[in-house]
């Protein structure tokens, strides 16, 4: 099939409506030296069957997580996605639905969203959600702007166990704001309290991870006291499926929760697209990033849905907007909804006891093999860290011919923890694999 | 119409002299064009205004609107009732709803603000009648 829209004789009315005789007088300005005067090194054409034969001999040197065992974590995680998530969000009127402009065609759309806030609200213990972001880093980045415009204030203290790619994408943001991010040092896993009182001091926020990205589990009672002693704000970053088993933020003081959505309902797709999430407490709503639903009744008294708080968006006030990222993670916003309430409140509660007892079980046998002592101390969830007595990157790579995926290597984020090997146990693994896991481990040389 | 005991800027905010403050507010024209104000943000105690800048934020559910300064001067007293109900700035624009008051520091700054029946004709001319 020729897909070129042009015929000779479109190309011949054309040329004859701008007087030239040909492509070669067209083009006349184009020195003769630079002009391309060979065919183009591409392949023929193939058939449909051929290509789908290339492509997915191609797709096949990607490591599948159908058929690898998946320990890695570190930001993304191997959790179930029930059936429900997939069926849904396929129907077309919500994948193909771009950013709904026109509430008024898109109630359903607006519906599943305002659902979505509150689900996220009743998950996080906070007050308003929106409508969701990007990832997790850049709703990390965003709690840090809006601290800075609610405070007057300029400097971010943030703790080292926040995920590195947050730390970097929060200094980026920072570094356009004129704002100055501190970093605090970790210590056996967690915060240095010490430090996290000193860096709070004039500091328009504190932001935390919990748990941790070295799996560790924070004080962040602690940590809530330290931001508001010093009238800081205080944001965490948490794993959504960890509140199924840990005291969510509203619960502790927290001023925003945010995090990546990715584990509720969609895949880990190599790495996105994912999901955003973000919430705060009342008094912050009107500094909140990016879209936000809310539920009214028209002038018949009928329920309906519509942007609301709009007036602090940049398509209002660009220059005074809180963000200037208008687009929402709709989609994957639909998957965690979906999954959500799929799952429900008992549902997400087992799935972190799960992780939990698992991932305890996982590093019990760890260290019982003599080789692997837990890297701190510090409670953990789903995610811990090992000593390794080989380099944790050779650990990778033989695992992985063994279509073990054996975890994250800490010393591409933390020097000093160049040993020691993040491992993330989900409730998808089973005690088969992890004795596989632990034997191959205690294996090696 | 409004009132005479006050003067008027072109940005459409009132100042009311008294004594050495100055009380601030927004025009019965400025809030018929807003529409529902549903939030004001207001300055903080103590900030100092330059006539013309920003003193606060009103937001309607269509718009957003900067007020600025009628006068230079500190703000010392802050109207706190529109914080829960902003939309006493709707039904009592020049009276209950004033926004802040300011010390003012140059009292010759109002000579060039309107009077009511100036102000008047200018909102008439500004919208085409």
């Amino acid at each position: 099939m020729d897909y070129i829209p042009h015929t000779d004789r479109d190309r011949r009315r054309m040329m004859d409506a701008i007087g030239v005789k040909s492509i070669d007088e067209l083009f006349a300005d184009i020195p003769e030296q630079v002009k391309f005067k060979r065919r183009l090194e591409i392949p023929e054409g193939m058939s449909e069957l051929e290509v789908y034969n290339l492509l997915y001999g191609l797709s096949k040197k990607n490591a599948n997580l159908n058929d690898v065992v998946c320990f890695l974590g570190a930001g993304a995680y191997d959790h179930y996605v029930p059936a429900t998530v997939d069926h849904v969000t396929s129907r077309s009127e919500l994948y193909t639905a771009y950013t709904p402009y026109q509430p008024e065609i898109s109630q359903a759309v607006l519906q599943i969203i305002y659902e979505y806030q509150t689900a996220i609200c009743e998950l996080t213990g906070m007050d308003v959600a929106n409508a969701s972001h990007y990832d997790g880093a850049t709703a990390t980045a965003e709690a840090g702007i809006i601290s800075c415009m609610h405070t007057g204030r300029k400097k971010i203290a943030v703790s080292a166990g926040v995920h590195p790619e947050y730390r970097a994408t929060l200094k980026a943001y920072a570094h356009g704001y004129g704002a100055d991010v501190v970093e605090v040092p970790c210590a056996g896993g967690v915060t240095d309290a010490k430090n996290l009182a000193a860096a709070a001091a004039g500091a328009a926020c504190v932001i935390v991870q919990n748990p941790n990205f070295l799996g560790c589990i924070e004080d962040v009672v602690a940590a809530e006291k330290a931001a508001h002693a010093e009238g800081a704000l205080y944001a965490v970053v948490v794993d959504p499926i960890s509140l199924g088993v840990l005291k969510p933020p509203g619960e502790y003081g927290a001023d925003m929760a945010v995090g990546e959505g990715q584990a509720l309902g969609n895949p880990i797709s190599f790495g996105g697209p994912y999901l955003g999430i973000f919430a705060v407490k009342e008094a912050l709503v009107r500094r909140i990033p990016g879209r936000v639903i809310g539920m009214t009744t028209d002038n018949r008294g009928q329920r309906g849905f519509v942007m609301t708080l709009q007036t602090r968006e940049q398509h209002i006030r660009r220059e005074k907007a809180t963000s200037n990222i208008c687009s929402n993670e709709a989609l994957c916003a639909v998957a965690a909804l979906v999954y959500m309430s799929t799952m429900g409140k008992q549902g997400i509660k087992e799935v972190g006891e799960l992780c939990l007892d698992k991932a305890h079980y996982a590093a019990a046998r760890l260290e019982a093999t003599g080789k692997y002592p837990l890297a701190f101390k510090a409670p953990f969830f789903k995610e811990f860290a090992v000593r390794c007595p080989v380099d944790p990157e050779k650990i990778v790579s033989e695992l992985c011919k063994d279509g073990i995926l054996a975890g994250y290597p800490l010393g591409r984020a933390y020097p000093e923890l160049k040993d020691c090997l993040l491992m993330a146990v989900t409730e998808k693994r089973t005690r088969e694999q992890i004795d596989r896991l632990v034997a191959r481990m205690e294996g090696l040389k | 119409m409004h009132p005479s005991d006050r003067k008027y800027s072109k940005t459409h905010e009132w100042v009311k002299i008294e004594g050495k403050e100055g009380r601030v507010g927004i025009s019965h024209h400025a809030q018929d064009h807003l529409g529902d104000i549903v939030f004001v943000e207001l300055p903080e105690i103590g900030k100092q205004v330059k006539k013309g800048e920003q003193l606060c934020v009103v937001e309607s559910v269509k718009a957003v609107a900067d007020c600025y300064a009628p006068v230079s001067g500190k703000v010392v007293k802050v109207n706190d009732k529109l914080v829960d109900k902003p939309e006493l700035l709707n039904q009592d624009p020049h009276g209950e709803a004033w926004i802040a008051v300011v010390e003012v520091a140059d009292p010759g700054e109002t000579t060039d603000l309107l009077d009511g029946a100036a102000y008047d004709k200018f909102c008439e001319e500004e919208s085409g009648h």
